[in-house]
């Protein structure tokens, strides 16, 4: 399988360890990434609250340039890019005047046929036969509540993925490769996102939250699949511990690295080591 | 040569403000075939009939035209004085100059002309109109009433009482639909079992009232005054009239943990069972999906026990035909699905309430049987995850109505009401408990509805929060409910023991087959269709068919008792004559020139046209035709416009008539 790759700032910024991670991963399933030439900003922070076309200009061009390379389908890991993207995209499929100015702006013809995909839709292409014959070491130790994010499933009339209040599409992928997932009440609450800057308090408050209740449930590890939360998460945790004063101690991993150690992935080659909170 | 009058009514100021009545009496009466044309003030007011029936008198008319209004507004008050005058009302047409004309111009000369079009139209329709007879239908005087909740037995009683025969069909085992399963009512608070059971036994014991439970409706042949019903009678696995309800059957049944349909799964019962203590009639039924004498010939303890031998394992389906002269619909209701599980695509539920997910998260009727003092807990107030009384509860309201992203448009009109009793009924059970209330608006029409709210409210303490709630998350044992108070402007928290969902009203299961069969319209929510909503409320666009209750609408219990009144006097009015008389303006075949291919019959919405043959005298077979059922005709004109061979017509609105006025204005 060949399919086009969008990675945003994030996974060659801070979280290049998921860009390892499902590079490693999705090598191993043969599936082919092959990035976008050019990409730009998917205009998911500024631009979307600031400026209506500035916000489909950017996702737009991304769009031509994927069209350009003859992609029908794109992996978009993070949430924010997708929503973006298929935001954007979908507006451009239905609107031919739009069609029209945005091809202006970009300086690029775009027409919205690419398909953007997140990263379960990947491993739902793959298939969980093909998964389950791949299995080399199944997840028995795993005890794992699975982790949507807010966006993820969000706006639900956009991306059209899963329940957007119950989604269940990863547990069934961690089930199919030997881990527990446990029923859990904060799938798909807010870890404080991008707040982190502005207002630490409320990243700590909020993410201190999605620890408890995933521990409260039986959960030894979170399974994410948004750079943005397992910043929050992850690299917060020791944070969170501190002023409120508890031990967590909960692995974040991406959805890529348990895929991945199914695989019998060794997990520096998944850049696991790199996380912040180590096994417990 | 016809001899025409023509009447042009002012409608006071309505019509005479626009168009010019005295120049347009002058110019009608030019038109070929008008004897006669002139204008007053309200041509419907009696001196205005009375001068159509002199004038049909001294210039012997031999049609009329009036020009006035719709005629759904008054043709049958001018059908009616051309009668006395001694004219077939049959032979008035109407000219609709005021809504067509009138009220939707500004210019007045244009408006006079358009005026004198639209008469010229009726006139050419009236010249060729024939004489036509009413039809004559004989009536048979029984009903039957479909569902046996509260409007299907107020319905069936008051029919009964007014001396007819009813025949009752009700799909479950026992009569008393949603009522009987509520604790108590607003706004009075009285026992709904008390007040209803009653009633059902009433409807158990009358002597003209035959009910069928455990039947359903499973065909619809006739029409108005002469209906065939066909009720499918389900297996029963007991024999109702060996059953003497002694109960030894379910006591000694081992499978006593399948899950109450009565209780909404709030309790357990036996798999032979009667759904509740009060049943009518109060005779078990066994249910075959879970009887292991059933399932794999085991068990079969019951039929042992049964001293009446009134258990039957080979039971099967039966069909029983019954005559009728009327029907009344009385489904009514059931709740929407807050689970993940649609009927609709539109319907998308709510996820975030995790409704089938949490035990302690539930909806209004399953609370009502936790209340009840006859349900699973005998009216002792405890959550489902652990018995434990809950000392906060949270009811949320509108889960599914008013809703246009994920639920339905419509208020459900009642959960404004029963929460408010929820809140107090739970005080009063729980008196250091708390009552918690998210509402959108509180929509308290009635009488002592508000009243009622504020008791809720004043008195028992319920705190109200006008606001949604986003989700509802399980911390610590604790169901966590987020929601926002607008009025405040902060979002809240409240930790609860128990969370009550107020969910949509929505028609029954089934209930669009059932309406297609009886050829009754619904909405796109599956609500039947009423043939007007203020003036017709009970009859539908099916002559001889009544809705009631909750099926038509959602409502309370004292608006579908009302309403089952209405359609019962319905009933008792059309049975009130020797004969049915139906408007004569039906479809026609032209037998000599059908082909008999038969697309009038596939086109037909009313299934009034049926296959026959052509035979003469002596019998010899002469060809196959379609032949139009006239008790059944609407005279849609359907058929009319379908047949290739141009042999059906329509009595009233032929074709040459169309053509007629057509050819008049070209």
């Amino acid at each position: 399988m060949n399919i086009g790759y969008y990675p945003g700032c994030a996974l060659h910024g801070s979280s290049d360890d998921y860009e390892e991670s499902l590079r490693a991963c999705l090598r191993a399933l043969d599936v082919q990434l092959q990035e976008i030439d050019e990409w730009i900003c998917c205009g998911a922070t500024a631009a979307h609250a600031l400026n209506q076309k500035l916000s489909t200009a950017l996702p737009a061009r991304n769009l031509a340039l994927a069209e350009r390379g003859g992609f029908g389908e794109m992996l978009a890991p993070c949430p924010m890019c997708s929503m973006q993207l298929i935001k954007a995209q979908k507006a451009l499929a239905g609107n031919e005047g739009l069609r029209r100015e945005m091809s202006g702006i970009v300086e690029l013809e775009v027409r919205g046929t690419t398909r953007v995909l997140n990263l379960i839709q990947v491993f739902e292409q793959v298939g969980l036969d093909r998964l389950k014959a791949a299995l080399k070491s199944p997840l028995k130790s795993l005890s794992a509540a699975c982790y949507y994010g807010c966006l993820l499933t969000r706006p639900p009339d956009v991306v059209e993925f899963d329940d957007c209040e119950q989604p269940r599409s990863m547990e069934a992928f961690l089930t199919a490769l030997g881990a527990k997932t446990v029923d859990w009440s904060y799938r798909t609450e807010c870890c404080g996102g991008g707040m982190t800057l502005a207002s630490e308090e409320t990243v700590l408050d909020l993410s201190h939250k999605i620890l408890s209740n995933a521990a409260a449930h039986g959960a030894n590890c979170l399974v994410v699949a948004c750079p943005m939360c397992h910043v929050n998460l992850d690299m917060k945790q020791p944070d969170i511990e501190r002023r409120y004063g508890v031990r967590h101690g909960l692995v974040i991993y991406y959805l890529s690295d348990v895929v991945g150690m199914a695989l019998g992935l060794p997990e520096s080659a998944l850049g696991i080591n790199r996380h912040f909170v180590g096994k417990a | 040569m016809s001899r025409i009058g023509v009447f042009i009514c002012w409608c006071g100021e309505n019509i005479a403000r626009t168009v010019d009545v005295d120049a347009l009496a002058q110019e009608v009466s030019k038109f070929p075939g008008v004897r006669c044309a002139m204008n007053y003030k309200y041509v419907c007011s009696d001196p205005g009939q009375a001068l159509v029936r002199e004038k049909i008198a001294a210039e012997k008319l031999d049609a009329v035209v009036i020009a006035s209004c719709s005629p759904h507004m008054h043709l049958k008050t001018f059908r009616r004085a051309a009668q006395l005058a001694g004219l077939n009302p049959y032979k008035v047409e109407m000219a609709n100059i005021r809504e067509h004309c009138s009220w939707v111009h500004h210019d007045r000369a244009k408006a006079t002309a358009k005026a004198a079009s639209l008469i010229r139209l009726s006139v050419e329709k009236a010249r060729l109109d024939h004489e036509l007879q009413p039809i004559r239908v004989p009536v048979t005087r029984r009903a039957l009433v479909i569902g046996g909740g509260v409007a299907g037995i107020q319905a069936a009683l008051d029919i009964a009482d007014a001396g007819y025969e009813v025949v009752m069909v009700e799909r479950e085992p026992s009569i008393g639909g949603k009522m009987a399963g509520l604790s108590e009512t607003f706004p009075t608070l009285d026992c709904s079992q008390c007040i209803l059971t009653p009633r059902m036994v009433e409807v158990g014991q009358h002597p003209r009232i035959k009910l069928y439970s455990y039947s359903e409706v499973e065909r619809v042949e006739g029409y108005i005054g002469n209906f065939t019903i066909t009720i499918r009678q389900k297996a029963r696995y007991v024999d109702i009239s060996k059953c003497t309800g002694c109960g030894d059957c379910w006591s000694v049944c081992p499978l006593k943990r399948n899950k109450s349909e009565f209780d909404y799964g709030m309790g357990v019962r036996a798999s032979i069972y009667v759904p509740f203590p009060q049943a009518v009639p109060a005779r078990p039924v066994i249910d075959a999906k879970t009887c292991a004498k059933i399932i794999r010939n085991g068990c079969g303890l019951c039929e042992k026990k049964c001293k009446a031998g009134a258990i039957n394992f080979q039971d099967t389906d039966k069909l029983v035909e019954e005559k009728v002269g009327a029907v009344v619909v009385a489904t009514g209701y059931k709740l929407y699905d807050i689970g993940e599980k649609q009927d609709k695509a539109s319907l998308a539920g709510y996820g975030e309430y995790g409704y089938g997910q949490y035990k302690d998260v539930i909806d209004s009727l399953q609370f009502e049987r936790l209340l009840s003092a006859s349900g699973p807990t005998n009216g002792v107030l405890k959550r489902p995850s652990d018995g434990a009384e809950p000392k906060n509860v949270v009811f949320i309201s509108c889960v599914g109505s008013r809703d246009n992203a994920k639920g339905l448009p419509y208020c459900s009109k009642i959960c404004c009401m029963y929460t408010a009793k929820h809140a107090m009924l739970y005080k009063h059970k729980v008196h250091d408990g708390q009552a918690h209330v998210f509402y959108m608006d509180i929509r308290a029409g009635g009488k002592g509805y508000e009243e009622f709210v504020r008791r809720a409210i004043e008195q028992d303490g319920a705190k109200y929060y006008r606001g949604r709630v986003s989700k509802i998350t399980q911390e610590d044992g604790k169901l966590v409910v987020r929601g926002a108070d607008t009025l405040a402007g902060v979002p809240i928290t409240v930790e609860a023991d128990l969370v009550v969902l107020a969910a949509a009203m929505r028609p029954a299961d089934g209930v669009a087959e059932l309406a297609q069969k009886l050829n009754v319209g619904y909405d796109e929510f599956g609500f039947l269709l009423e043939s007007h909503p203020k003036l017709r409320p009970v009859e539908t666009n099916a002559a001889g068919v009544f809705v009631c209750g909750a099926c038509q609408a959602p409502k309370d219990i004292p608006e579908s008792v009302a309403q089952a009144s209405a359609a019962a006097s319905k009933v008792a009015v059309t049975f009130a004559a020797d004969e049915l008389m139906r408007e004569p303006e039906i479809a026609g075949i032209n037998e000599q020139t059908c082909v008999a291919c038969y697309a009038c019959l596939r086109a037909c919405p009313y299934h009034a046209i049926e296959q026959a043959e052509v035979r003469t005298p002596r019998g010899v077979f002469v060809k196959h035709t379609a032949r139009v059922n006239p008790g059944l005709c609407m005279g849609c004109g359907t058929c009319v416009a379908v047949c290739p061979s141009k042999s059906a017509d329509l009595e009233g609105f032929t074709e040459q008539q169309i053509y007629a006025m057509v050819e008049s204005l070209v």
